[in-house]
């Protein structure tokens, strides 16, 4: 469920083409936070490679899902927390490429490895669903 | 994603646009590997893209791999600071021929 006391609460569904308006979003959150240029380009990057791969590897390409996106402040870091209410995937099966293998995909979740502190996966209890939840030092 | 596809001293130039992300890279593929179906040394301008995500920068790298099996020259030309940044991010920069124009690359062959 969504706590109170998010920065930030997005509800979308699991289509490409809100990528755009989550990325504004969590660019003019990290901006009002005082974030860095880096740290704003950084939260910005992990969000939406987050939600593609849940796009992509949890709704299989079904645009009809839904996701959350929720982001708090705890202390000197932001919680970024994604759900989604797809069948379990197992995100260990998608874990990132080495960088010198020169191939198209798995750079995804290498790029959230790169740019946030802290990732975990996990499945919903008691329903169908994951969620990615992400940590980000920012001050 | 507005793009162009120009042909000059030989070479397909892609002119990409704006947010390269998952609502448009695979277009960006799909125009890619055309030109290189097409047989044409192909470059990727960079220079107006305001973001590119892991499946645009996945489509640069098959556009690469496809130009290396068929022989073809591929490259990117005036790489945004925004396209840069991700692409230091996956150490592709070293990968990826860059020039700075397509005079810079001409410039090459004098």
């Amino acid at each position: 469920m969504p706590s109170k006391n998010a920065l930030l609460t997005l509800r979308f569904q699991a289509d490409p083409r809100r990528l755009r308006s989550v990325r504004n979003r969590v660019q003019a959150l990290g901006e009002k936070l005082g974030c860095t240029k880096q740290q704003v380009t950084d939260l910005v990057i992990a969000v939406n490679e987050a939600c593609m791969n849940i796009m992509q590897h949890a709704y299989k390409g079904d645009r009809a899902g839904r996701i959350v996106l929720e982001i708090r402040r705890d202390g000197g870091e932001l919680e970024i927390l994604l759900t989604d209410f797809a069948a379990p995937v197992e995100y260990r099966e998608i874990g990132p490429r080495a960088l010198h293998e020169l191939r198209p995909g798995g750079l995804g979740t290498y790029f959230i490895q790169a740019t946030v502190d802290e990732c975990s996966y996990g499945h919903l209890e008691g329903q169908s669903g994951n969620y990615v939840r992400m940590r980000k030092q920012i001050n | 994603m507005p793009y162009k596809i120009k042909k000059d001293a030989g070479f397909a130039i892609v002119e990409l646009t704006g947010d390269i992300d998952l609502s448009c890279s695979p277009e960006a593929r799909k125009v890619i590997l055309e030109c290189l179906s097409d047989r044409l040394p192909t470059l990727v301008d960079l220079s107006a893209v305001t973001y590119i995500d892991s499946s645009g920068v996945a489509s640069l790298v098959e556009g690469y791999q496809t130009a290396k099996k068929k022989s073809l020259e591929f490259g990117l030309l005036g790489v945004s600071e925004a396209a840069l940044s991700v692409l230091e991010l996956a150490r592709l920069d070293k990968v990826f021929p860059i020039y700075a124009s397509l005079k810079e690359r001409l410039a090459k062959n004098a």
